[in-house]
């Protein structure tokens, strides 16, 4: 397959970036979209060209660390899945492709398609933990509801990616958040500090820039985990409450 | 207190408060609208019990602060979103992303419109007949406003573009409200969302068959 790729390229974090155009061909419907990159990159290499940097670990769809905004959508033309689990054969032969970074005042471009997401890092450390002491529980001691242990499960299959906030015309970090809250209010072990983490929380996220919430659902069409604007609404209940009861 | 007023999801609760308010004064005022359709003595009776009574005299002051938290409030929201997600910051390729509703990405666009319209209203009806009465002066016939108003075919037009802002504000505001809230999960989304077409469709035929009527000559 021939495509063209339009790419951003950005020396800097302070840098002025533009796109840049570069013609592939040969690929096989069957690379996955970051292979295709890598092919692209030694191109570059072998023309003595700097490659484009993109961030990948896992490529298996379980780390959070991939993202790109292809063609106008987080991760790609596919749903609910990562863009190390995007193949070429979902385009069509001849396409140009657009590849942008994640695009959000909380997100600032490192480098062509790397973005900081430490700003998610900073929301967790906030609270979007379980405060042990002393020895580990055994976990199957005290019993959970399935539907309870499913909803939990369902919102901690989050990987953190930021497709949520890269897609939200507010730049919005509220279905990452809402996972994260809503995955440990649903349990017994995460219950005891559910209030004072929806606090902390939602103010770190105020604070560092993310938007608010217009309830538009583009967070939950982009989510590769298919989390669900429910868990929006309970983390809505879980923040209210606890304000209330201060 | 405060550090809730200023909190992202606080603000939100502000404007569903005062939406979900505006939302039942949108109802309570197509009543009384509908009023015109069956006869000029009918809406003349209501009319002259708004001018007189007391819970009336009460509800106007609570009505215009409702507007003015909920504009305020809005206007602050939309303000920090744009600054989280600049213009410079947009992308190359518009978004392609599918299950967005046009509405719910336009709030704000539709409440400005809200407004001009609404400011236009308060010049033909209120500045009539309320500012009058309160200045002590001789209020305009509220049923020959009416119809004076709706024998322009012009004005029925802009009068029907104006309702369809605020069916599109409702369409989404309604459900989006409860959401805020936190009164919604994965079984009453949808029901939510199906209860914002039906009142948002309620609210437009309601107010838009008052010109068509008029216009047809189907009133009495
Ligand atoms: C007939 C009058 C109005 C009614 C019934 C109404 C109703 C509502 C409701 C129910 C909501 C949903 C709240 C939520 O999502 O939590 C809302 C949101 C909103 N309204 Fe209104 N509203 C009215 C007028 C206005 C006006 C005049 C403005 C002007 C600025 C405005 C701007 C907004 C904005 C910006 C939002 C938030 C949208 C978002 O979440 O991004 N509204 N309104
Ligand atoms: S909620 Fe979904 S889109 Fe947002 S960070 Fe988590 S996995 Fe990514
Ligand atoms: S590289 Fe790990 S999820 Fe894509």
């Amino acid at each position: 397959m021939k495509f063209t790729l339009k790419v951003w390229r950005q020396k800097n974090a302070k840098a002025k970036g533009r796109f840049e155009t570069y013609k592939i061909d040969g690929i096989s419907p069957d690379t996955s979209f970051l292979e295709m990159l890598d092919i692209l990159n030694n191109n570059l290499i072998v023309e003595g060209k700097e490659p484009v940097a993109f961030d990948h670990d896992c490529r298996e769809g379980i780390c959070g660390m991939c993202s790109l905004y292809i063609n106008g959508r987080a991760h790609g033309p596919d749903d609910e899945i990562t863009t190390c689990q995007l193949h070429m054969r979902k385009f069509k032969d001849g396409d140009t492709i657009t590849i942008e970074p994640w695009r959000s005042a909380a997100f600032p471009v490192v480098k062509d398609l790397v973005v900081n997401r430490n700003a998610f890092d900073q929301i967790l450390q906030a609270g979007g933990f379980i405060s042990v002491g002393g020895v580990v529980p055994d976990a199957n001691t005290i019993p959970i509801p399935k539907k309870d242990a499913d909803e939990s499960m369902d919102a901690a299959s989050c990987i953190g990616c930021g497709a949520c906030v890269a897609t939200c015309k507010n730049g919005s970090a509220m279905l990452f958040v809402a996972a994260r809250v809503s995955s440990l209010a649903k349990l017994p072990q995460g219950r005891a500090e559910a209030a004072r983490r929806a606090q902390a929380m939602v103010a770190k996220m105020d604070e560092l820039g993310f938007g608010a919430c217009s309830n538009t659902q583009a967070c939950e069409a982009e989510c590769p985990k298919g989390v669900t604007i429910a868990h929006i609404a309970r983390l809505n209940r879980e923040f209210l409450f606890a304000k209330l009861e201060n | 207190m405060t550090s809730l007023l200023f909190s992202s999801i606080g603000k939100k609760l502000i404007i569903s408060l005062s939406g979900l308010f505006l939302l039942i004064f949108l109802a309570l005022h197509l009543l009384l609208n509908l009023t015109a359709l069956i006869g000029p003595d009918h809406y003349e009776n209501v009319c002259s019990f708004m001018d007189t009574n007391p819970l009336v005299k009460v509800m106007v002051p609570v009505l215009a602060l409702g507007f003015i938290i909920h504009i305020l409030f809005a206007s602050y929201f939309e303000f920090k979103n744009w600054a989280a997600r600049p213009r410079a910051m947009s992308y190359a390729v518009p978004t392609t992303t599918k299950g967005v509703s046009w509405a719910s990405k336009n709030m704000f666009v539709l409440g400005v419109i809200v407004i001009g319209f609404l400011l236009m209203h308060f010049c033909h009806f209120w500045a009539k007949m309320q500012l009058q009465g309160f200045l002590g002066r001789e209020e305009a016939n509220a049923y020959e406003l009416v119809v004076n108003l709706f024998s322009k075919w012009y004005y029925c037009v802009i009068y029907i573009v104006w309702i369809c802002a605020i069916y599109f504000h409702v369409l989404h505001g309604f459900w989006s409200a409860f959401q805020s809230i936190g009164l919604s999960n994965a079984n009453w989304l949808p029901r939510l969302q199906l209860f914002a077409k039906i009142y948002a469709a309620v609210i437009f035929i309601g107010y838009v068959s008052i010109p068509v009527c008029f216009l047809l000559g189907w009133h009495k």
